[in-house]
C-alpha cells in the first residue's frame, strides 16, 4: 500500500494529468500511452520488445495477481516505459511465481502507476487516439511535466528496432511444453529468423513446428542470410514504425527476389507488405488486445487473435501490388490482418500466432510455414 | 451460413418451476431465445409450466403451453404443434432430460422432429460421466477416476478403487441432487444408497475427491462454422468441495498467469470440439492443483446454464440470445454485438471490473437441515455485484444479499468454533474469514483452514485492514474507503455513529460514486448500450436523459418468500411505463432474472438494493417517479426512508404502506370500514404474549412483527407450545413485538388481487386456497375462480376487497388475505403491493395486470386503461407450490404457517379436477389412476375424510390405513385394512412404502402438535423418498381424489394459452 509520498502522476501531451501511486522503479517514463485490453499476461506484455517507447496502460483493473517468473519472458528485458494499471496488487498468489510485479519492474528500472481511472484514460485515448504522456514521481513540478509532455516526438517515422534487436546471431533450439499440439517430431528444417524485437514464444513455435532457428540482428545482409542456405526466413514483430526501418525493407525486397519462403509478423507482416510495393499508415489507437476477431477470407472461419500494433498495412495500396492478395481481415474496423503472395511462397500476419499472451487459435501458422517450406522442398 | 429456410416452428423447452439447482436464469434465457427466435421470422411454440416467468406471457410465443415438462404431455404437444425441431438447451437440465426421452423413446423420429442446438449422442456424452471420461482421455485431458455405480453391491470395490474422501454423484440429477462426499466407508454405503434413488437412471458416479484445488468454470460458444469464443472465465472462491452454486465466484479468473489459462482456454475448446456440441453455450468446468498446477476438467454442461446466465450478466454478452441464433444455423460473424452495434459477436469479451457472486442461503427455514455445503447445491439464489476491484465487488455483493449485513461484520463464535467455520464451509464462512483476520490469525494459517487462494484472502484481509484504519482518526480517510468497496452503514457502525451522519459527511467532502459502463471490449469501442455499475472512479458516464422516466426498484436475490413472481412484476412495470412513453430504468442486483437483462429496460443499474445506493442513482437520474410496489419487501423496506429523503414514490403512498403493515393502525382501518378480524393483539414481553393467548383462546398464531414469507410463524396449542417459541424461536422485546393472533381452524383462506387507481377498484383474481388456514398462502394450492365458495361469500370477499383499497387510496396492485370460517369473511392482511401471485392471475384471466398497475402508477386511470370490470375466465386455473424437501435429507415435509416452497406451477384446464392433476403433474407428482392408497388421519379430519377415500375406493383404489383411520372408516362402511404407524413396529407404513405397494400417500397431522408431527414425519419422508405423490392435507387429499377421477374418465390434453385468452 503507497502512502502520500509515494504519489506519482501521467502527464499526457495534452496536459491533462491523472493522479494516483507509484510503484516499481522511481524514474521518469516518457513515451506513447497504449492500453492492452487482456485480461492476462501482463508479464509477456512487460518483455514484448514491440512496446518500445510506449507506456502501457491494462484496462482489466487487478494486475499483478501472479508475480512474475523467468519462464514468462518473452525477451531479455523490458523495453517499454511505463506501466499503469488501476489496482496494483502487491501480493502475488501463483505456484510458478518468484518476485512480485513490484520487484520485478524496480529490477528493469520501469516506473509504473497504480490508482488512477484507467477506464477514463483508455476512453480518452479511444476517442482522440494515442497520445504521448510520461509517467514522474513526486516531487515533481507539473509545467514542467506538461512541457516535457508536449515535446516528446511522435511515434510515425520513429526506427525502434536498432534498440531492441539481438547484437549477434544466435542459435534457438528449445520448444514449449505450453501447446496443447504436441511438437513436430518429423524431418527438421533450418529458419533463419530476424530480429526486430523478436518474442520468444515465436522461437518456441517453430522449434515446435521443426525448425532449427538461427536467430539474426535486423541489419544482417539478405546474402548473408542466404548464404546460410535457409528452409524459411522469419520477420519478426518489432516496435515503432515500419516506414522508417528502410534497411530492413530492402533486405526483404532481396530475399522475397531470391524466392525463399518467407513468414511475417506484426512487424515483419508491415514490412513485408512494404517491401511487395505496399504503404503503411498510423492507426489511431491501435490494437492491443487478445480479443480481435481476425477472419480468414478463404475459409470464412473467425479466430480470436493477439495483437499488438499501431501501424497497418494500407489494404488500398496493397490491391494495387501484383499478385498480392489480403487474406486476413479484422471484424472489428477491417484492418488487414494478413497477406500472402500468389505466386511466391511468402506469408505474414498482422496478428500474433505465437498468442504469449493471447489465444492459441492460429498457432496453426506455423505449420502451415512449415507446409510451405516442404512444398518448396518438393 | 445464414439461417436454415427449413426451420420455421420451433419447440422451446422451458425449465418448469423454480427449485434449487434451477433458477429463474432459465426464464432470462427462455425469454431470450424467444425473443431471437420470432426476431427471426420462426413460430415459436414454448412449454412451461411455470406460470411466473416472463416467456410464459402469451405475446412471447406464438403457442405457450403452460403444461407439465413431461416426455408424456410434450410429446402430446408435438403431435398437436409438429414443430419442424425442438430446442432443449435453454431450459436447464428438465429440458435436457425430457429432449434425451423424446429422442430415445423414438417418438422424434416418428414425427419427423429435429434437435437443434444439441445432439442425442453428444448430450449423453457430456452428461454421461464414463462416457464422458473415456472422450476427455481421448483428448489427453485428466479427469478424477472415476466409477459407475449401478448396484450398492458394488460399494466395497469401488472404495477400494477410489479412496476416500469420495464424492458421490448421481446421474442426470438438477443441481448435483444427491451428490454428497463421503469420508468414511458407513458414509460411504449410505451416501452411495441415496444417490441410487435419486437418480432417474438408477447411477450413481463415485469419484476421486480433488478437495481444496482451484475450481475454474469458462463459458464456451460454438458455431456451425466451428468458430469457438470463451464468453467468460469464472474462478471460485471457494475451492473444490463446495457446489459452484453454493460458491462465491468471481470474473474473470483471477490467480492464472496467461499460459494457464490459455491452456485451459485449448482444453475447453478441444472438449466442445469432442463432445460435438453442434452449437450454443456450454460451460465446462476445471480443478487445478494450486501446488503445482495439474488440470483436471470436472464436467461439462452441453447447454446455457446457470453460470451462462451469470456470465452473460458479468461480460454483457448475451449467451442465450446468440445460443438461440446459432441453432437456427447463423454464424458468430453474422451477429452484431448488441452493446457496440459496430463490432460482431465473433469476439471473447474483455472486462475492465471485477464481478463476483454470492449465493443466498435460507437454512433458516429448514432448521432441521445440514448447512454445511458439499456438492449438492442448496442456495436458492444469488446476487451479482460489479466494482472496479475486487474489494469493491465483494463488499457490495455483501450488502445485496439483505441478510442485513453491510461489509463485514463481527462474529460473534469463540476461537474453537470460528476456526470450525473456517474448516467445514457453511453460509457465513466468508465472515468467518473477515472475523478470523480481526483476531489475528494468519493468511498462511486460514488458507491451511480454507484451502482458499491467497490472493482471495490478502483482499479480504486487506479489508478488514482498512477497517482498523478507519477507527483510527489519524488514519481515518473517507474517501480511500469508499475505493475500497464500504458501506456507508458498515462505515456507521464502525465508527460509531449513524449512516446519515457518514452520508452527510461524505457529501460534504463530495465523496460520491461514478458511474461505469459495461461494454463488453474494456471501452476500445463505445457503448451504445447503458448497463451501469458504480464506482469511486474519476469519470462518470451516466450520461442521464432529460426526457421523463421513472425507476423501478427490483427484489433482489430469489429466497423462500420472494422470487421470479417479482421479477416478473418489474418487467412488466417496465412494459407499461414503455408504452407511456416514459424512459424506464431498472435497478436490480440479481443475475438470474429478465430484469436485468440489458434491453427489459432503457437504462440498467446493476446495483445492490440499499438505501445508499439507490439514493445515489436517484441523485443522478432524477427521476418523476420511483416504484417500490413491484419488487417485494426489499424495495418496499427502503420506501419510508426514501421518502423522507425527498424521493419521490409514485403509486401508494409510503403512509398507506405502513397503515396496512401496522397491526395497531390496521385494525382501526378495518373497525372504520366494519370489516372483521381475528382476534388478535401485540406482545412485547413473554408475559404479556401469555395473557393475550390466554384472553383469545388457544390454539394461536403467533409470529414477530414485519416478516416476509410467514418467517418463525407458528400455530401453537397450549401455553407450553407458547413458552417454548417465544424462548427458541424469537426474542421479544419493546422494539421487537410479536403478534398473536386467533388461529381458524379449518377456514378456507382466500388470497385476492385487485387494481386501484384511487378511484376505483376492481378486482383482478379471487383465488381460493386448497389447503386451510394455517398453511402458508405461498405454499398452498390455489384455484382460479374459486370452486366451492357460495356466491354470497364471494360477494363480501369483492365487497371488503373495493373498500380498503379505496380507503387506503391504493394506485396500483394491491393484495388482500381473507379467511373463511362459519360463513364468515375475515380479513387476514392487505399487501398494498403486487404479490407473488401477479402472474399466476396474469395467466389466468389474460390481462398484463402488473402493466396496468405500472401505468396507474404513473396517472393513468383504470377507464383510461380500458381494466373496469373483473374478468371471469371460461376455465379453471390452479397454482400448485413446488417444494425443496428433497435437497434437505432429514427435513420434515409438512406444510405450516412458515413458507417452504420455492417455485410454482400451473394447470389450466376446463374444469377444477383435471386442472389440478395438471399443476400435480407440473409440480412432480403424477397423480395414479390405480392402486394402493396409504391413509392416517388426525381426529378432526376422519369425518371429512370419509368421503375422499369413498371416492378413491369408487376409482378402485385399495385403502391401507393406520388403526385409529381405519377403524372409523370400516365403521362407515370403506373396505380398509389397517397397518402399524412407524412406533408400532413391523411392518409397518415404512415398510410398506419402501416395498413399493403404496401409489399414494394420505397424511394429515395437526400443526403445532410436536409430539404428532414427530411420530408421523417418517412416513411423510419416507413417501418423499420413494417418490410417491403425497398429501398431508385433507384438502389438499380431497382434491386429489376429485382430480383422479378426472384422469379415470379420459386423459388431459394440452392447451395452448392462445387459445384460452384470443388477443
Amino acid at each position: 500500500m503507497s502512502g502520500p509520498n509515494d504519489e506519482a502522476v501521467l502527464v499526457l501531451s495534452d496536459g491533462t494529468v491523472y493522479r494516483g501511486s507509484a510503484f516499481g522503479a522511481r524514474v521518469e517514463g516518457p513515451g506513447e500511452v497504449v492500453f492492452h485490453t487482456g485480461m492476462t499476461g501482463y508479464q509477456e506484455i512487460l518483455t514484448d520488445p514491440s512496446y518500445a517507447g510506449q507506456i502501457v496502460c491494462m484496462t482489466y483493473p487487478e494486475i499483478g495477481n501472479t508475480g512474475c517468473n523467468p519462464e514468462d519472458d518473452e525477451s531479455r528485458g523490458v523495453f517499454l516505459s511505463g506501466f499503469v494499471v488501476r489496482d496494483h496488487v502487491d501480493f502475488p498468489s501463483n505456484w510458478r511465481s518468484r518476485e512480485s510485479l513490484n520487484q520485478f519492474l524496480a529490477r528493469h528500472n520501469v516506473p509504473g502507476l497504480s490508482g488512477i481511472d484507467t477506464r477514463a484514460l483508455v476512453r480518452r485515448l479511444a476517442k482522440s487516439g494515442a497520445m504521448n504522456g510520461l509517467i514522474a514521481q513526486a516531487p515533481f513540478e507539473l509545467a514542467a511535466l506538461r512541457e516535457r509532455a508536449a515535446e516528446l516526438p511522435s511515434m510515425a517515422g520513429l526506427n525502434l528496432v536498432d534498440g531492441v534487436t539481438c547484437k549477434q546471431p544466435y542459435e534457438f533450439r528449445e520448444g514449449t511444453p505450453w501447446s496443447l499440439e504436441a511438437p513436430s517430431t518429423g524431418k527438421r528444417y533450418r529458419a533463419v529468423a530476424y530480429d526486430y524485437g523478436i518474442k520468444r514464444n515465436i522461437l518456441h513455435e517453430l522449434v515446435n513446428a521443426g525448425f532449427d532457428v538461427t536467430v539474426v540482428p535486423a541489419d544482417t545482409p539478405a546474402r548473408a542470410v542466404l548464404a546460410r542456405k535457409p528452409d524459411g526466413v522469419f520477420l519478426s514483430n518489432g516496435p515503432g514504425d515500419p516506414a522508417a526501418v528502410t534497411y530492413a525493407i530492402a533486405i526483404v525486397r532481396e530475399l522475397v527476389a531470391a524466392r525463399v519462403p518467407i513468414f511475417g509478423i506484426c512487424l515483419g507482416h508491415q514490412i513485408l507488405g512494404l517491401a511487395l510495393g505496399g504503404t503503411t499508415r498510423k492507426l489511431r489507437f491501435g490494437h492491443h488486445g487478445a480479443n480481435q476477431p481476425a477472419r480468414d477470407e478463404q475459409s470464412r472461419r473467425v479466430m480470436i487473435a493477439s495483437e499488438n500494433h499501431g501501424f497497418a498495412v494500407d489494404a488500398a495500396a496493397l490491391a494495387k501490388a501484383e499478385d498480392v492478395e489480403v487474406t486476413h481481415v479484422n471484424l472489428n474496423d477491417g484492418t488487414v490482418e494478413g497477406l500472402r503472395h500468389r505466386r511466391l511462397p511468402l506469408f505474414s500476419v498482422q496478428y500474433h500466432p505465437e498468442a504469449s499472451p493471447g489465444p492459441h487459435d492460429t498457432a496453426y501458422l506455423f505449420r502451415r510455414f512449415r507446409a510451405l517450406v516442404e512444398s518448396t522442398h518438393a | 451460413m445464414p439461417k436454415d429456410p427449413s426451420l420455421r416452428k420451433v419447440l422451446l423447452i422451458g425449465a418448469g418451476p423454480i427449485v434449487i439447482g434451477q433458477g429463474c436464469e432459465f426464464d432470462y434465457s427462455g425469454t431470450q431465445a424467444c425473443k431471437a427466435l420470432t426476431e427471426e421470422g420462426i413460430e415459436v411454440v414454448l412449454v412451461n409450466s411455470n406460470p411466473a416467468t416472463i416467456m410464459t406471457d402469451p405475446e412471447f410465443a406464438s403457442r405457450t403451453y403452460v403444461e407439465p415438462i413431461t416426455p408424456d404431455t410434450v410429446a402430446r404437444i408435438l403431435e398437436l404443434e409438429r414443430p419442424d425441431a425442438v430446442l432443449p438447451t435453454l431450459g436447464g437440465q428438465t429440458a435436457l432430460n425430457v429432449a434425451i426421452a423424446l429422442a430415445e423413446s423414438g417418438v422424434l423420429d416418428r414425427l419427423g422432429i429435429r434437435l437443434i442446438g444439441a445432439q442425442l449422442p453428444s448430450i449423453l456424452m457430456a452428461e454421461d460421466r464414463s462416457k464422458f471420461r473415456q472422450a476427455m482421455t481421448e483428448i489427453g485431458l485428466r479427469t478424477p477416476r472415476s466409477v459407475y455405480v449401478t448396484e450398492i453391491e458394488q460399494a466395497k470395490s469401488v472404495l477400494e478403487e477410489i479412496g476416500l474422501p469420495a464424492i458421490i454423484r448421481p446421474s442426470f440429477t438438477l443441481g448435483g441432487s444427491g451428490g454428497s462426499i463421503a469420508q468414511t466407508a458407513e458414509e460411504f454405503e449410505e451416501k452411495l444408497a441415496w444417490g441410487l434413488h435419486l437418480s432417474p437412471r438408477g447411477e450413481v458416479l463415485v469419484e476421486e475427491s480433488v478437495l481444496g484445488w482451484k475450481e475454474f468454470e469458462l463459458e464456451v460458444m460454438r458455431d456451425k462454422a466451428d468458430n469457438v469464443v470463451i464468453i467468460c472465465s469464472i474462478e471460485n472462491f471457494d475451492p473444490m468441495g463446495v457446489h459452484t452454486g453454493d460458491s462465491i465466484t468471481v470474473a474473470p479468473a483471477q490467480t492464472l498467469t496467461d499460459k494457464e489459462y490459455q491452456r485451459m482456454r485449448d482444453a475447453a475448446i478441444a472438449i466442445i470440439r469432442k463432445i460435438g456440441v453442434e452449437t450454443g453455450g456450454s460451460n465446462i468446468q476445471f480443478a487445478v492443483n494450486p501446488a503445482n498446477g495439474d488440470m483436471t476438467v470436472i464436467e461439462m454442461n452441453p447447454r446455457v446454464s446457470r453460470s451462462s446466465a451469470l456470465a452473460s450478466k458479468a461480460t454483457g454478452f448475451p449467451i442465450a440470445k446468440i445460443a438461440a441464433k446459432l441453432a437456427i444455423g447463423y454464424t458468430l460473424d453474422e451477429i452484431p454485438n448488441d452493446i457496440t452495434r459496430s463490432t460482431p459477436a465473433s469476439f471473447e469479451p474483455t472486462i475492465d471490473y471485477v464481478v463476483t457472486k454470492i449465493p443466498r442461503f435460507t437454512f433458516e427455514k429448514f432448521p432441521q437441515a445440514d448447512a454445511r455445503l458439499g456438492v449438492q447445491m442448496k442456495s436458492v439464489g444469488e446476487v451479482m455485484a460489479i466494482g472496479r476491484t475486487f474489494r469493491e465487488s465483494l463488499q457490495k455483493g455483501i450488502r445485496s444479499l439483505e441478510t442485513d449485513r453491510y461489509g463485514f461484520e463481527e462474529v460473534s463464535a469463540d476461537d474453537a468454533a470460528l476456526e470450525t467455520m473456517l474448516r467445514e464451509p457453511g453460509p457465513d464462512r466468508l465472515w468467518a474469514v473477515g472475523e478470523a483476520f480481526r483476531r489475528g490469525r494468519t493468511l498462511a494459517q486460514v488458507n491451511a483452514w480454507t484451502a482458499i487462494d491467497p490472493w482471495f484472502l490478502w483482499h479480504v484481509s486487506e479489508i478488514i485492514a482498512e477497517e482498523r484504519r478507519f477507527v483510527v482518526p489519524a488514519t481515518r480517510d473517507l474517501a480511500r474507503a469508499k475505493r475500497a468497496g464500504f458501506s456507508d452503514r458498515r462505515l456507521a457502525k464502525l465508527a460509531g455513529t449513524t449512516e446519515d451522519a457518514i452520508r452527510e459527511e461524505r457529501l460534504r467532502a463530495g465523496i460520491t460514486p461514478v458511474y461505469k459502463r459495461v461494454d463488453t471490449c474494456g471501452a476500445e469501442f463505445e457503448a451504445n448500450t447503458p448497463y451501469m455499475y458504480s464506482a469511486y472512479d474519476q469519470e462518470c458516464e451516466a450520461r442521464p436523459s432529460t426526457t421523463k422516466k421513472i425507476i423501478i426498484l427490483g427484489g433482489g436475490p430469489n429466497r423462500i418468500g420472494q422470487g421470479i413472481e417479482f421479477d416478473y412484476c418489474c418487467v412488466h412495470g417496465l412494459l407499461g411505463l414503455a408504452k407511456d412513453g416514459y424512459e424506464t430504468i431498472m435497478v436490480n442486483c440479481n443475475p438470474e432474472t429478465v430484469s436485468t437483462d440489458y434491453d427489459s429496460s432503457d437504462r440498467l443499474y446493476f446495483e445492490p438494493l440499499t438505501l445508499e445506493d439507490v439514493l445515489a442513482i436517484v441523485a443522478v437520474e432524477k427521476p418523476q417517479g420511483v416504484i417500490v410496489q413491484f419488487g417485494g419487501q426489499t424495495p418496499l423496506r427502503l420506501a419510508v426512508s426514501l421518502a423522507r429523503a425527498g424521493v419521490p414514490i409514485i403509486g401508494t403512498t409510503p403512509d398507506a404502506i405502513d397503515r396496512a403493515e401496522d397491526r395497531e393502525r390496521f385494525a382501526a382501518l378495518l373497525t372504520k370500514l366494519g370489516l372483521r378480524q381475528t382476534e388478535n393483539g401485540t406482545a412485547r414481553s413473554v408475559d404479556a404474549a401469555r395473557q393475550l393467548a390466554e384472553r383469545i383462546g388457544y390454539p394461536v398464531l403467533v409470529r414477530p412483527s414485519y416478516v416476509l414469507g410467514g418467517r418463525a410463524m407458528q400455530i401453537v396449542h397450549d401455553t407450553v407450545g407458547l413458552e417454548t417459541y417465544m424462548r427458541e424461536a424469537v426474542q421479544v422485546s419493546p422494539e421487537h413485538p410479536v403478534l398473536v393472533d386467533r388461529f381458524l381452524a379449518n377456514a378456507i383462506e382466500v388470497d385476492v388481487d385487485a387494481l386501484c387507481d384511487g378511484k376505483q377498484a376492481v378486482i383482478a383474481g379471487i383465488m381460493e386456497h386448497i389447503e386451510e388456514a394455517g398453511i402458508h398462502s405461498g405454499d398452498s394450492a390455489c384455484s382460479l375462480p374459486p370452486y366451492s365458495l357460495p356466491r354470497y361469500v364471494i360477494d363480501e370477499i369483492e365487497r371488503a376487497t373495493r373498500a380498503l383499497a379505496l380507503e387506503l387510496g391504493v394506485v396500483g396492485l394491491m393484495n388482500v388475505q381473507f379467511a373463511v370460517a362459519d360463513e364468515a369473511v375475515y380479513v387476514l392482511e392487505v399487501n398494498p403491493r403486487a404479490s407473488r401471485t401477479v402472474p399466476f392471475v396474469s395467466k389466468a384471466i389474460g390481462r398484463p395486470i402488473a402493466q396496468i398497475a405500472a401505468r396507474v402508477m404513473a396517472g393513468k386511470s383504470l377507464a383510461e386503461l380500458g381494466y373496469t370490470s373483473e374478468v371471469i375466465p371460461a376455465h379453471v386455473s390452479v397454482k400448485e407450490a413446488v417444494f425443496p424437501f428433497v435437497k434437505f435429507p432429514g427435513v420434515d415435509t409438512l406444510l405450516g404457517p412458515e413458507m417452504k416452497s420455492t417455485g410454482e406451477v400451473m394447470g389450466i384446464d376446463r374444469e377444477f379436477g383435471r386442472a389440478y392433476a395438471k399443476a400435480q403433474r407440473g409440480a412432480g407428482m403424477d397423480l395414479p389412476t390405480r392402486g394402493t392408497v396409504l391413509v392416517s388421519l388426525r381426529d378432526e379430519d376422519k369425518a371429512a375424510g370419509a368421503g375422499a377415500l369413498r371416492v378413491l375406493q369408487e376409482e378402485g383404489f385399495k385403502l391401507v390405513a393406520t388403526a385409529g383411520t381405519a377403524t372409523y372408516m370400516r365403521e362407515r362402511g370403506l373396505d380398509v385394512q389397517p397397518i402399524h404407524k412407524v412406533r408400532d413396529g413391523l411392518p409397518h407404513t415404512g415398510t410398506l412404502i419402501a416395498a413399493g405397494e403404496v401409489s399414494l400417500v394420505i397424511a394429515t397431522t395437526r400443526i403445532g402438535d410436536a409430539a404428532a408431527v414427530r411420530d408421523s414425519a417418517a412416513m411423510r419422508r419416507a413417501a418423499l423418498e420413494a417418490g410417491i405423490p403425497y398429501f398431508t392435507t385433507l384438502a389438499g387429499a380431497r382434491a386429489a381424489a376429485a382430480a383422479i377421477r378426472a384422469l379415470r374418465a379420459g386423459e388431459v390434453q394440452p392447451i395452448a394459452l392462445q387459445d384460452l385468452h384470443p388477443v
